[in-house]
């Protein structure tokens, strides 16, 4: 019987603090079984052996904001058998899609003294707006237990088992005080995905939504909570424009709150 | 006549999106150029408009490798802007939490990025078939890393504990006891790391740095000091823009800084350790003298026992803290409300060497200016001289080994370049 090869494994990078591919070798107890699991085939930024493509399994990191990465995500589509990206940028275009909702060209001004030598798109946006997607894992950063979840069920060809309750749950699982109750501290955790082990509360601090928007979340009921605990309508619209800015849920909740002429 | 060209379109192992091209004519270096096309991100930009609070968790990223260096420096300059200080046992949780930062990074780049250029692999996996036990050692080293910044910061990358001020949440004195052990095999380990850098081989080449660090009264620097170099500058923090300045170059996304007078220089261990070896703890300086390492390193590719020795007084360091720590009474300190525009710069030592923020607040506390000066891009133009002098002095290489060469000395720096692109200047100077 012929030995089957390994899969292959490619890590890409597109706009993004490498944070979330740094995950990966962040998994130090499982860094070399992966190793030996599996052919690490692309992943610039732990290896200078490059093998070609097809690769199985494609684990994408960054956001697309210049017209040859658009170009280039297509490229890593059509070699890879599934790809999943990993992390906020990827997911929901990142904190870098603050762009979307302000004038790049004034943005392009405002850092550059020389903006002519830069290149940009006036938009930062997730992958899944330029190809098909087949998993998208959540957080900025990603945690290291459901990245490992993900890269094990796609070798084996089942789906993830990563859940998409709200923080709250998680919260409570762990038995935590809950800051909003105990603390009056502002906290986007009814509206927020699962999957950092809700650490902001178990820190004393109200979450802070760096997983995004959990499967239908009632926004709506949390803003008049927040505005509670002393959030300045300002205040709400920031807290949801942050790393998720360009996730539909937390852009409409943004939206949804006045542009009013209170204090910041 | 002849024209050759070096080209290495994708920089592997270094962190984020760069390439290098060499242009000979006639074997005389025409042109050097380290070029950065990781996209903007334009963080000075959308900084404006939001409170200083939040300031660290945004601008943390900026760089995953290195996040609480950005949150270090995002704090003591806001705090700078508002006139408070923080002291005691919270400034020393900070440091503490810097010793997790350094310790991942420096494992991170001595193992995973730099080794397997001295060994001869293109990775650290493929150099863990061979090495295993050694590829282990780095990660149980980093791993340790790791976990001081888990249990101060709740986790490793983009930490979520630190605020203006201080902390959300400061750990029990048992909490760091439990810790001390681990902190302890750390330094074990990091001597071990020492013991294997010295005893790799390093080609015979010195390079005349401008080396640029921090310096304090009494420590080895990482979150305050005088900016001074190995020239003979010494100046405070709020002078640095002063002093150094920053260029943008046609093939770039990231500025470049120099000093006034134009002349590149380098930040990070090799600067920092030679401005400050008589500040390294008891243990790291008899590490060092055991290795055999002068009080001043020219030699970029011995970056590799440096960052090793770092590792060891980060350990060390980390240990005295611990040892002293008594739980605060309050996890931060009280802010002032923002009556009037006050502005405020801070630096401090990433791993890479310093990083310089600086931020005017409108009255309420709103960002309406930031500048943010990141160690690549204090790096960049003084690599592209170690790239020149290599060049010259391996002419006779062929291409292939050559660009191997010139991509090993970029990896001496360890060059980060997710962070070299986002820097750059909020005030407009068009031409």
């Amino acid at each position: 019987m012929a030995t089957r090869r390994p899969p292959r494994v490619a890590v890409w990078k597109f706009a993004s603090c490498d944070g979330c591919q740094l995950t990966l070798l962040d998994c130090e107890d499982e860094l070399l079984a992966v190793a030996d699991a599996v052919e690490i085939a692309n992943f610039r930024e732990a290896s200078r052996a490059v093998v070609e493509g097809p690769y199985d399994l494609s684990l994408v990191e960054g956001s697309i904001t210049t017209a040859e990465d658009a170009r280039r995500i297509r490229e890593v589509r059509a070699q890879s058998r599934f790809l999943v990206t990993i992390g906020a940028c990827a997911t929901a275009g990142g904190i870098q899609a603050l762009r979307n909702f302000a004038d790049v060209e004034e943005y392009r001004r405002v850092v550059y003294a020389r903006p002519e030598y830069i290149t940009t798109l006036a938009s930062s946006t997730a992958i899944r707006e330029h190809v098909a997607v087949d998993f998208e894992l959540r957080g900025c950063p990603i945690d290291k237990s459901q990245l490992l979840e993900v890269i094990s069920a796609f070798l084996v060809d089942r789906v993830p088992n990563v859940p998409t309750e709200s923080v709250c749950i998680e919260c409570k699982r762990r038995g935590n005080v809950c800051v909003v109750v105990a603390h009056g501290a502002p906290c986007l955790g009814p509206v927020t995905q699962t999957g950092c082990g809700a650490i902001c509360p178990a820190f004393h601090r109200g979450c802070y939504g760096c997983f995004g928007p959990m499967d239908s979340p009632n926004t709506a009921a949390l803003i008049p909570l927040l505005e509670h605990t002393g959030m300045t309508p300002a205040a709400v619209r920031r807290f949801f424009s942050t790393f998720n800015a360009a996730a539909p849920a937390f852009r409409a909740a943004t939206e949804s709150v006045a542009e009013a002429s209170s204090p910041p | 006549m002849t024209d050759r060209t070096i080209a290495v379109d994708y920089l592997a192992r270094v962190e984020g999106e760069g390439a290098l091209i060499v242009r000979i004519h006639n074997a005389t270096v025409e042109h050097v150029e380290l070029r950065i096309f990781e996209p903007p991100r334009f963080f000075e930009a959308f900084l404006r408009g939001r409170s200083y609070r939040e300031a660290p968790d945004i601008t943390a990223r900026i760089c995953g490798i290195c996040p609480v260096a950005y949150q270090m420096s995002a704090c003591h300059a806001m705090e700078r802007a508002l006139g408070v200080s923080v002291g005691g046992p919270l400034r020393d949780l900070r440091r503490l939490l810097y010793c997790g930062e350094w310790i991942e990074s420096h494992a991170l780049h001595i193992y995973l990025l730099h080794a397997p250029d001295f060994l001869g692999y293109p990775d650290a996996i493929r150099m863990a078939k061979d090495h295993r036990e050694l590829v282990q050692q780095g990660l149980r080293l980093k791993k340790i890393g790791n976990a001081l910044m888990q249990l101060l910061g709740g986790r490793e990358i983009h930490p979520i504990n630190v605020r203006v001020g201080g902390f959300y949440r400061c750990p029990t004195r048992a909490e760091l006891d439990g810790f001390r052990p681990e902190l302890e095999s750390a330094f074990t380990l990091a001597e071990a790391t020492a013991r294997f850098a010295a005893g790799l081989d390093f080609p015979d080449v010195e390079e005349d740095y401008d080396f640029v660090a921090l310096r304090h009264a009494s420590e080895y620097p990482m979150n305050e000091g005088d900016v001074v170099s190995s020239r003979g500058l010494q100046i405070a923090v709020d002078d640095f823009e002063e002093e150094f300045r920053e260029i943008q170059v046609p093939h770039s996304n990231a500025l470049q800084s120099v000093r006034k007078d134009g002349n590149p220089y380098l930040v990070g261990p090799l600067a920092r350790y030679a401005l400050n070896y008589d500040r390294l703890r008891p243990r790291a300086a008899s590490l060092a003298r055991e290795t055999g390492l002068g009080h001043v390193v020219r030699n970029p590719y011995q970056s590799i026992i440096v960052r090793a020795i770092e590792t060891a007084q980060a350990c060390e360091e980390g240990l005295a803290i611990i040892d002293r720590y008594v739980l605060p009474d309050s996890p931060s300190v009280p802010l002032p409300s923002v009556a009037s525009p006050v502005s405020g710069a801070a630096i401090t030592e990433a791993p890479r060497g310093m990083l310089y923020h600086r931020y005017r607040l409108a009255s309420g506390g709103t960002i309406e200016d930031a500048r943010i000066v990141a160690p690549t891009s204090q790096n960049q133009k003084r690599i592209e001289e170690d790239l020149r002098h290599l060049v010259e002095r391996s002419i006779d290489l062929a291409d292939a080994p050559l660009t191997d060469a010139c991509e090993r000395a970029i990896r001496n720096h360890d060059p980060c370049i997710s962070c070299a692109t986002h820097f750059l200047r909020l005030e407009l100077a068009r031409d």
